[in-house]
């Protein structure tokens, strides 16, 4: 079985929603989209207070090479536009739309269930309408799909690699979608294709979902040149740098992007957006959603309009339980704890993860044993003890020889400590602190250089 | 009020404790048969080994360190007790055990700052301080006829009757050496713990399947001094030992799976691990061979133990490196 070389864990998976069908949220009355929903610069609103929109209606506008148009996801008229704390507390440009509850779509956008399998447009045509439905990575990372697919000269891409992994537990999105909507991800798979100019593509699926391997080979099958690669069950399978090594041997190289070793990955989500956007004519303004918890009656997959708030998803699937102690958006190794339920669903939002005061508390840390488990766990290959130590005493130099900006903040250390030691805060602390020691480094031989 | 902490959130169900229980538990059947073979005396010494050491460390860290929380808490100090007692020969008198176990935890584990700064094994620390103080009372063994009588007369481990006889010029076809089968049953002369070697290697399993320690340490401790010792039997089996009497005596066994696997003593890296092993199988191979010891097992632990930090400076494989 096929999966990466170095350390990786095996959490618990706790897929609670798993086989559940994709249901359809009930449409908000207000939707809170941040113009911020993906990495680089934030979108540059182009509605006004009062401004009416249907849903599919642009009403943020890309502002530079990265960066990705938003749209509106509800009928109705614009009511703020303002600056609202986003997931991490900072206040961000949010637009706040009231529903009309008519659902009145675009005229463009298709939204039949026939599924559409024309590819009679050029690669620069598929590659526009991409970028202009304001597609970014779906797994959560959220870069522009369309500067992915559009790699700097002197770079070759020959690899796609779609990414079915799904390794955060928890996480049954892309699993549904495999299930329920295989032909259209194919088809989604076969565009970028021919964007990309390959001739093959791999889709690497965790072995813990036979069934999405068994549909998704079957369906592949009708389509020349998509091979569906089951992999080990270890976390983290899906991660970009080492879904690569695992479907293709190779190893991005320290400090690179996939492109630089002739790789493209696209994840499960962002590939059915690549096929409704090209075939249906619609923007990214829905995406499904794992809303999960041990608490939770009825943890499910659903179809959720961007800009839903947080709540308003919890009360689709019965309310949020009493004893929720902390929600996360994503899974619970990357995700991230939101402050409030107001917080609303974004491009990047894989999950919504709601956990009991006893799931939510973290154990005392005690003396470091030396066992060596984090560095086993690490993927990258890093000693996370040292860092941990290092950090702590502020050695930036030492730090930086050791490689801590290799680190993706994957958890795995952090997990698999048995000493309790929050490895990953101190990682973070120190590589931040690492990145202005060298932003300052630069600095300083930029004005020595002037001066000479 | 929602919590909200950076991620992961989410963590293992183990700890520092689960571990250190683990080998607790991996322990038991080689106390059991301690028990077994030499009666009482063996439960006393453990008993007296495990009460000093738990109470020594919870002294210091109570009045010395004036800690908050005890870190006998961890287990750890009973595993030093129990480890320390199954280096002991039966006959050695209790106050020195309880010597044994104020130099472990006092001196070997707490004047480092306690669990995983210690750079030795406590246990071997210990036991090494007894040694060469009371080297007399450390090297007399009651000779094992049945399980459960012992006879009053004194018996010597298979590795000291090999010793013994080569310094005094005979060869191995003159003496008298217990069989395999004794050997592997626990049959012969030896401390409390060292002398089943099928009850450590169950505890050894036991740790394997538990992931509490992985195959590096011990795989690599016994499979050098096979080989090692194997080259020098094939050489002249005369004056050396069959490499099975090697790694079947001396606590060849319960160093390679309980005292060279302690976490904080031993290294980072799967590799690191190898090399380490590899150092104390070749290390005890010398001195059973060259040194004045019938066995060098602790020793070459504690040497190896004490270049673990050196050893800790090979980095593991990194992904991405520039090649
Ligand atoms: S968070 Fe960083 S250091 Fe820790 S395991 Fe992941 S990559 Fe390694
Ligand atoms: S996993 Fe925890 S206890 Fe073990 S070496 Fe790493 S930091 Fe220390």
């Amino acid at each position: 079985m096929k999966t990466f070389h170095i350390g990786g864990i095996h959490p618990k998976e706790n897929k609670l929603s798993k086989g559940k069908k994709i249901e359809i949220a009930p449409l908000p009355q207000v939707v809170t989209i941040p113009m911020a929903q993906h990495i680089g610069k934030p979108a540059n609103p182009i509605v006004a207070v009062g401004d009416t929109v249907k849903v599919g209606t642009k009403i943020g506008e890309s502002s530079g090479f990265v960066s990705a148009n938003i749209f509106s996801s509800v009928s109705g008229t614009v009511e703020k536009i303002d600056f609202f704390p986003n997931i991490a507390g900072f206040k961000q440009q949010m637009i706040v739309i009231k529903s009309d509850g008519t659902d009145t779509w675009e005229d463009t956008i298709d939204r039949t269930d026939t599924i559409v399998n024309n590819m009679d447009f050029t690669a620069d045509e598929i590659k526009a309408k991409i970028t202009e439905a304001g597609i970014v990575g779906m797994g959560g990372a959220t870069f522009p799909l369309g500067v992915k697919l559009s790699p700097p000269p002197g770079i070759v891409i020959d690899t796609l690699l779609i990414n079915g992994a799904e390794c955060e537990p928890y996480l049954t999105a892309d699993h549904a979608l495999m299930l329920e909507k295989a032909e259209e991800i194919c088809i989604g798979v076969e565009l970028l294709k021919k964007v990309l100019n390959v001739s093959t593509a791999k889709i690497g699926i965790e072995n813990n979902k036979p069934d999405a391997i068994e549909n998704m080979t079957k369906t592949a099958a009708k389509f020349s040149g998509i091979e569906v690669v089951p992999l080990k069950v270890k976390y983290p399978q899906g991660s970009e740098k080492h879904l690569i090594q695992a479907l293709t041997g190779r190893e991005v190289p320290s400090g690179q992007l996939p492109g630089s070793i002739g790789c493209v990955v696209s994840n499960i989500a962002t590939t059915f957006a690549v096929y409704e956007a090209v075939e249906k004519n619609k923007p990214l303004f829905e995406r499904v959603v794992t809303v999960t918890g041990t608490a939770l009656q009825n943890p499910s997959n659903l179809l959720v309009r961007m800009g839903t708030s947080t709540a308003d998803v919890l009360a689709a699937v019965g309310g949020i339980p009493e004893n929720t102690a902390k929600v996360i958006s994503g899974g619970p190794m990357m995700g991230k704890a939101i402050q409030n339920l107001d917080v609303p669903i974004m491009k990047g939002s894989s999950g919504v993860l709601c956990m009991t005061e006893e799931e939510a508390h973290r154990h005392k840390e005690s003396n470091c044993i030396r066992c060596g488990r984090c560095v086993d766990a690490c993927p990258m290959g890093l000693e996370p003890y040292l860092f941990y130590a290092l950090s702590k005493r502020k050695m930036l130099t030492e730090l930086n020889e050791h490689n801590i900006r290799d680190c993706f903040e994957c958890g795995s250390c952090s997990f698999s400590c048995p000493a309790h030691k929050p490895l990953l805060d101190y990682i973070r602390l120190g590589k931040a602190n690492v990145m202005q020691m060298i932003k300052k480094q630069e600095a300083e031989k930029a004005q020595q250089q002037e001066k000479k | 009020m929602l919590t909200v902490s950076p991620s992961p959130h989410y963590q293992t169900d183990t700890n520092t404790r689960k571990l250190m229980c683990n080998v607790l538990i991996a322990l038991i059947p080689a106390f059991v048969f301690s028990i077994v073979v030499f009666g009482v005396s063996a439960l006393i010494s453990t008993l007296t080994a495990v009460i000093s050491c738990v109470f020594f460390e919870f002294a210091i860290s109570k009045w010395l360190f004036k800690d908050e929380e005890y870190s006998v808490k961890d287990c750890s100090a009973i595993i030093t007790g129990v480890l320390l007692s199954f280096n002991l020969p039966n006959t050695l008198p209790l106050w020195m055990v309880v010597i044994g176990s104020l130099v472990a935890i006092g001196i070997a584990k707490m004047s480092f700052g306690g669990l995983g700064c210690n750079i030795f094994n406590p246990a071997l620390v210990g036991r090494v301080f007894l040694l060469v103080s009371f080297p007399a009372d450390m090297t007399t063994w009651s000779k094992v006829q049945d399980y459960g009588t012992i006879d009053g007369t004194t018996g010597a481990t298979p590795l000291g009757l090999i010793k013994e006889s080569i310094m005094s010029g005979k060869t191995l076809s003159q003496i008298d050496l217990p069989s395999m089968q004794d050997m592997f049953l626990g049959n012969i002369g030896g401390s409390f713990g060292e002398i089943s070697v099928i009850a450590l290697v169950i505890g050894g399993i036991y740790l394997l399947c538990t992931r509490t320690i992985t195959w590096h340490i011990p795989v690599s401790v016994l499979g050098s001094m096979f080989i090692l010792s194997g080259i020098m039997f094939v050489v002249n089996p005369e004056l050396n030992a069959n490499p099975l009497i090697h790694i079947c005596s001396g606590g060849a066994m319960l160093g390679a799976i309980f005292m060279a696997t302690d976490y904080s003593t031993s290294p980072m890296t799967s590799l690191g691990k190898i090399i380490f092993g590899i150092g104390i199988g070749v290390i005890t191979i010398i001195i059973r061979k060259f040194g004045a010891y019938p066995e060098g097992m602790s020793f070459a632990i504690l040497i190896m133990n004490a270049i673990v930090p050196l050893i800790n400076k090979i980095k593991p494989h990194r992904y991405g490196a520039k090649k």
